[in-house]
């Protein structure tokens, strides 16, 4: 070890200005408090909350209209999910869209928020909400059935317009 | 035969001169996408898709009622050809509903099939599409959507050739036309179901699998089918370590392309019932309680030995595999030393026809008798055993998985036992009798052969995992969900039961009586039937195969086919 310490090479030719390393704390000083004047950007989280654009992908949501899901347990998004987070089950309604997700769980754990099962949705059913705040303390709550996934089309209409005009 | 030598798209072939273009181009592995073809059915030649080119034809032919000449040099993919097939799936989309996300076809849909491969990806119809009915019960395990059909007839011929009854027609004229049936009349042949099959759009779909699962979630095991002694081939479609459907195999020798309605529905869902037989049971005050193996094995070696040989009566199943009944057989005759043993025909006269089902309803009785479920010499066969009880010379019983109480007159008989063992699958009206009931595992749940009524030796493979069995350990079918399920999802797995094999519980019984069979696989066992059984001489599960194979000498047996 003290080998190695001594092995340290010191610039030998420093000015008397340097040795004394005034110019350079003062240097270091100004820049201090010149940051001490300009605006803040942190965001006081839990006091204050990130409000994401609509091109944030978020916990997947089902989209309610009218008091159903829009969705008709076609599969596609569990199929295409990279993770096999989703899982659906299909039955029959007397609705004309024949089909509904008698369950639909997708496992919060599991999910990447790649949006895959957002984009192969031929029902625009399940999209990317702009929920973020997802921490649980047993993986059995991280399982999202219907009652957690349904959501009214009011709430998520800004990432609908977003995919309107961006897909 | 005289051959005609042909050239499709630059490969000369050789084929019969009988054959259309279709079949010659299919037996040398070249595919023509067809509709309305089917090789089972005759030809219609409605639905244009297999329009080839024909050189020194004026204008392009279709494939499947055009006879093969010799010389002929057809193109199946140039451009003329790929333009008219465009054109095809263009109209036959026009009035196609965009159903895919809830159509159980998707996935094995042909039109969707042909759609990524044959067409141009996009439409140019601006109109309204034609609207006809949707959900109809056309009959009672048959749906029917109007819409979805693009009237390739395949439906209308199959009940017409292959069931035997006309019950359906097309009505209306041009886009209107429509499927229907005969005023009155439903689609409840007993073959109504192979129309699901045949059908290569979601038109006719399976009433009784209704949005049950997407076909790509399901894995599929190649098996026999349990209901007659026909023993058509099938898959097993599953998924969470449930059977949700079965679908007929092909296979010329057996069952063509077909099923009937019967085997296609009553014959699986008792393998997933609630009232399986979860784990083996002994009577304990009068009550069945679930035990270990261990503890069931030597209860029943005990009981067993405590009578005397003469005593002692066993019957073998035609529900259990050949493995099963050789290893009973075995230890019936080496380790109980009796001769009475035999096995309960079940034979319903008068339910057989000239397509498929047969009146022995069991799939396996040939096998049976073939393997050596046959009393010995002097031994009681089964009417000798049952009158044996009734009078009391037959004291205790051990029975493989089949229901003997439900045979007319022998509920009265079975309690008459001093000591009654039975194999069960499910809790049945013969296990309310039993002092010990082994778990066994279904037909689903294991490897063995059958041998049907043509002395065929067919192999049923697993498809549903039972505790001691592994999906990926055992060399089952695995879906993607099989696949990539870790320990903590509850999908993937589905319930298990701690059932087994009868050949390995017979073996266990035997050990504990003193005598060790050194099988631990069924092929073990089967090799040991090859060896020891003339008929079935020089066979293996490798030879047997997925379409099976004639026995080699007809033994004479009883079969009542």
């Amino acid at each position: 070890m003290s080998e190695e310490k001594s092995a340290i090479i010191r610039k030998k030719d420093l000015s008397l200005l340097e040795r004394m390393y005034i110019p350079e704390i003062v240097k270091g000083m100004k820049l201090t408090i010149s940051q001490m004047f300009t605006p803040t950007f942190t965001t006081q989280y839990p006091d204050e909350r990130f409000q994401p654009p609509a091109s944030f992908r978020g916990r997947p949501v089902l989209v309610e209209e009218n008091g159903v899901e829009r969705c008709v347990a076609c599969g596609l998004c569990s199929r295409v999910c990279p993770a096999l987070a989703i899982e659906v089950q299909a039955g029959e309604t007397d609705l004309g869209k024949e089909r509904y997700p008698e369950k639909f769980e997708i496992n919060m754990i599991r999910c990447i928020f790649c949006g895959f099962c957002e984009e192969v949705c031929p029902e625009e059913a399940i999209i990317m909400s702009q929920e973020y705040e997802l921490a649980f303390t047993k993986p059995q709550d991280a399982l999202f059935g219907k009652d957690k996934l349904l959501v009214p089309i009011e709430k998520v209409q800004t990432r609908l317009d977003f995919l309107r005009t961006n897909r | 035969m005289p051959t005609v030598k042909i050239t499709i798209d630059g490969t000369q072939i050789e084929a019969d001169s009988k054959r259309t273009i279709i079949e010659a181009a299919r037996e040398h592995g070249i595919k023509i996408p067809h509709f309305c073809w089917h090789p089972k059915l005759s030809v219609s030649g409605n639905c244009r898709m297999c329009l080839v080119e024909i050189e020194k034809m004026p204008k392009l032919a279709i494939a499947c009622s055009t006879q093969v000449a010799d010389g002929m040099v057809v193109h199946t993919k140039n451009d003329r050809v790929v333009h008219a097939r465009n054109a095809v799936m263009e109209f036959l989309l026009i009035n196609h509903p965009l159903d895919c996300p809830i159509c159980d076809e998707a996935g094995e849909c042909k039109l969707q099939d042909y759609t990524y491969k044959y067409s141009t990806g996009y439409s140019r119809f601006d109109e309204d599409k034609v609207h006809k009915p949707k959900r109809i019960q056309i009959g009672p395990h048959v749906m029917f959507d109007a819409e979805r059909c693009i009237l390739c007839s395949r439906c209308v011929r199959f009940c017409d050739e292959i069931a035997g009854v006309h019950q359906l027609q097309f009505i209306q004229r041009g886009d209107h036309t429509e499927l229907t049936t005969f005023p009155g009349e439903k689609l409840d042949n007993p073959y109504s179901m192979n129309v699901v099959d045949i059908c290569p759009v979601g038109a006719l779909t399976n009433a009784d699998f209704r949005f049950k699962a997407r076909v790509w979630e399901m894995s599929f095991t190649d098996t026999i089918c349990q209901g007659c002694a026909r023993g058509c081939n099938i898959e097993l479609g599953v998924r969470n370590n449930e059977i949700l459907r079965l679908t007929p195999r092909r296979n010329d020798d057996v069952n063509s392309s077909w099923m009937c309605d019967h085997g296609r529905l009553d014959t699986f869902k008792f393998v997933n019932a609630e009232n399986r037989i979860k784990a083996p049971m002994v009577r304990k005050d009068g009550m069945l309680v679930e035990v270990g193996w261990d503890e069931a094995i030597s209860r029943v070696a005990s009981e067993l030995k405590s009578f005397k040989k003469s005593e002692v009566a066993a019957l073998g199943s035609p529900f259990a595999t050949n493995e099963d009944n050789y290893v009973f057989q075995r230890f019936v005759k080496e380790v109980l030393g009796t001769k009475n043993v035999d096995f309960a025909r079940h034979i319903v006269e008068g339910s057989e026809d000239t397509i498929l089902l047969r009146s022995d309803k069991t799939p396996n009785s040939a096998g049976a008798a073939e393997v050596g479920i046959v009393p010995g010499d002097g031994g009681m066969s089964f009417d000798a055993i049952i009158e044996g009880i009734r009078d009391g010379k037959i004291k205790a019983l051990y029975a493989l998985e089949d229901d003997l109480a439900a045979i007319p007159g022998l509920a009265e008989v079975l309690p008459k036992l001093e000591f009654f063992v039975v194999h069960a699958t499910n809790e049945n009206s013969t296990t309310r009798y039993a002092d010990v009931v082994f778990a066994a595992a279904a037909y689903a749940e294991k490897n063995g052969t059958m041998v049907n009524f043509q002395h065929r030796v067919q192999r049923i493979r697993p498809a549903v995992t039972t505790l001691e069995l592994d999906r990926a350990m055992d060399g089952f079918e695995m879906s993607r969900w099989d696949k990539f399920a870790s320990h903590n999802d509850k999908w993937g797995k589905g319930p298990r039961r701690d059932a087994r094999s009868s050949w390995k519980i017979v073996a266990g019984v035997a050990a504990a009586m003193g005598t060790k069979f050194k099988f631990n696989t069924a092929d073990e066992v089967f090799n040991e039937i090859v060896q020891r059984v003339e008929s079935f001489k020089g066979l293996s599960y490798l030879k047997v195969g997925k379409k099976g194979t004639p026995l080699k000498t007809k033994t004479t047996v009883n079969v009542h086919a």
